[in-house]
């Protein structure tokens, strides 16, 4: 039979956070590295039960209850700071002597490490606390290293969708937008107005000033659109000088009446790009969703064109409500 | 070649010549862009192509260029997360030395798509080595000469390295150990946290 001394020099290489402990449940013999985590204990001749908490299972708290537990497995913490959590696993003596028990830091090891400065000297040369260590360090760089260029990769994601929905000479909405707003307000059935706006003249500006000029006038009369409106409506260049205004929520004629008004007499005020003085005018084709039964995209995109076209009929620089044909009348 | 690798070259260029020296590099290889993504892989004759660049730039040899690359990797404040991990190989110098034969193993752990050349290490005497790195990335064991010679310091070691050249295909680095503990060398604090 092996002596009490010489297991505690086998368990001292073999695993170095054991105890060994004597019938009653006091430390006889103590682990280098379970003694480090308490310097200034002496933690041979101490009751186990006063130096550790028994977590799980619960209902051990006594001497014969611990020695019975042979072979399980049992999660404790410190009594005093700090409360490092460990598990154990108890292994009885055969002689009815005592017990030995091997503790360990579990997942509680990088606490451990750091709040009892170990190092790799603590551990037994089989332990697999030090690849452990190595691999939380080595997956957290590379995780932060993903980490990161996923969030290049949304902003830069982010900045194409906008460019996706955006015109890029005016920053003003485009036709796609202006498609999936539609969509939406209708599918939410909420009550919107559509403006149909064609610049007037626009070509004679292109043709005398050149392309530069009209580009000018494109980015002014865009301005002006976006001042005329609410930060909630959306404007949308849908053609060289075509816009199409949703006006949410927003669908009283006379109000519709003096916001197409003012944007034509802002449109009309004289525009000066290098020198020149560029005039332009607006006619405005408007339809309201509540025209419609149940409105569709296209129904009421065409419904402000015919507006539009008759605008431009009535000698232009003025606006028109669609009137919904007598046969078809709500 | 991962992006890893390629990230290293550039944060080592960009630390040491300056980020001017870099684009210049990047522009004379015809890279198309200036940034290395550390955790994409690229095609293999990108690097090489910035590689040769950054030494036609500065007029060095490519194996001298490549040893400071090592040392780079190990001694400067912004590569500390990688002496960390090379550290976790041994207490002493010779422990890191063994552990250099589970390297690449090492290193697939931690990102499954990086893979290095396998390294072993022979031991002549105790002190006494040769490392054989085998093929698959050009250059590697000049790079590793430089990792090597850096180490030591940080373990406080005292060696000397020689590049023996090819041996069909392996490279040799033969080392010599005077003293494994000739200065103090860097702290290793296993509970170290990332500030």
């Amino acid at each position: 039979m092996i002596e009490q001394n010489d297991l505690a020099t086998l368990l001292e290489t073999l695993c170095p956070m054991f105890l060994l402990l004597n019938k009653d449940g006091e430390i006889q013999q103590v682990g280098p590295t379970l003694q480090k985590l308490r310097p200034d204990m002496q933690m041979t001749g101490t009751r186990f039960l006063d130096l550790f908490e028994l977590l799980r299972p619960r209902n051990v708290s006594t001497v014969p209850a611990l020695m019975s537990m042979a072979g399980t497995k049992v999660h404790l913490k410190f009594h005093d700071e700090p409360r490092t959590a460990l598990k154990g696993l108890v292994a009885p003596l055969p002689t009815g002597n005592g017990a030995v028990i091997n503790l360990s830091f579990g997942i509680s090891i990088l606490d451990a490490v750091r709040d009892y400065a170990l190092t790799s000297a603590d551990f037994s040369g089989t332990d697999l606390a030090i690849e452990l260590l190595y691999l939380v360090e080595a997956k957290s760089a590379a995780m932060e290293a993903s980490r990161s260029l996923n969030l290049r990769l949304q902003g830069a994601m982010l900045a194409a969708e906008e460019q996706a929905v955006t015109d890029t000479l005016t920053g003003l909405r485009n036709r796609r937008a202006m498609d999936h707003v539609l969509e939406h307000l209708i599918a939410s059935k909420l009550p919107f107005a559509l403006m149909h706006l064609d610049l007037d003249f626009f070509k004679l500006v292109n043709d005398r000033f050149g392309h530069a000029a009209g580009d000018q006038v494109l980015k002014v009369a865009s301005q002006i659109m976006l001042d005329e409106t609410r930060r909630d409506d959306t404007i949308a260049r849908v053609g060289g000088d075509e816009f199409v205004l949703i006006l949410k929520g927003l669908v009283d004629p006379n109000i519709l009446a003096r916001i197409a008004e003012r944007l034509i007499s802002r449109l009309q005020e004289p525009i000066s790009f290098q020198g020149a003085s560029c005039e332009i005018s607006a006619s405005i084709g408007i339809a309201l969703s509540t025209q419609f039964q149940v409105p569709k995209v296209s129904e009421v995109l065409h419904a402000a064109d015919l507006a539009l076209y008759e605008a431009k009929r009535s000698g232009r620089s003025c606006s028109c409500f669609y009137s919904v044909p007598s046969n078809a009348q709500l | 070649m991962h992006g890893l690798i390629n990230s290293a070259i550039q944060s080592f260029v960009c630390a040491t010549y300056g980020r001017a020296c870099w684009l210049r590099a990047t522009e004379a290889a015809g890279l198309g862009f200036a940034e290395f993504e550390a955790m994409l892989v690229y095609e293999e004759g990108l690097s090489s192509r910035v590689l040769d660049a950054l030494c036609a730039d500065l007029k060095r040899p490519k194996s001298e260029f490549l040893e400071d690359l090592g040392t780079y990797l190990v001694s400067h404040p912004n590569m500390e997360g990688l002496r960390r991990l090379l550290r976790f190989g041994g207490v002493t110098y010779v422990e890191f030395l063994h552990s250099l034969d589970d390297l690449s193993d090492r290193v697939r752990l931690a990102v499954s798509d990086l893979d290095l050349p396998a390294l072993e290490l022979c031991e002549l005497s105790p002190s006494e080595y040769e490392l054989k790195c085998h093929p698959g990335l050009p250059g590697y064991s000049s790079v590793m000469v430089g990792v090597l010679r850096a180490m030591a310091d940080d373990y406080g070691a005292l060696v000397m390295l020689s590049h023996d050249g090819d041996r069909d295909g392996v490279e040799v680095i033969s080392m010599s150990l005077f003293e494994s503990a000739f200065s103090e060398g860097r702290r290793f604090d296993l509970g170290a946290r990332k500030q």
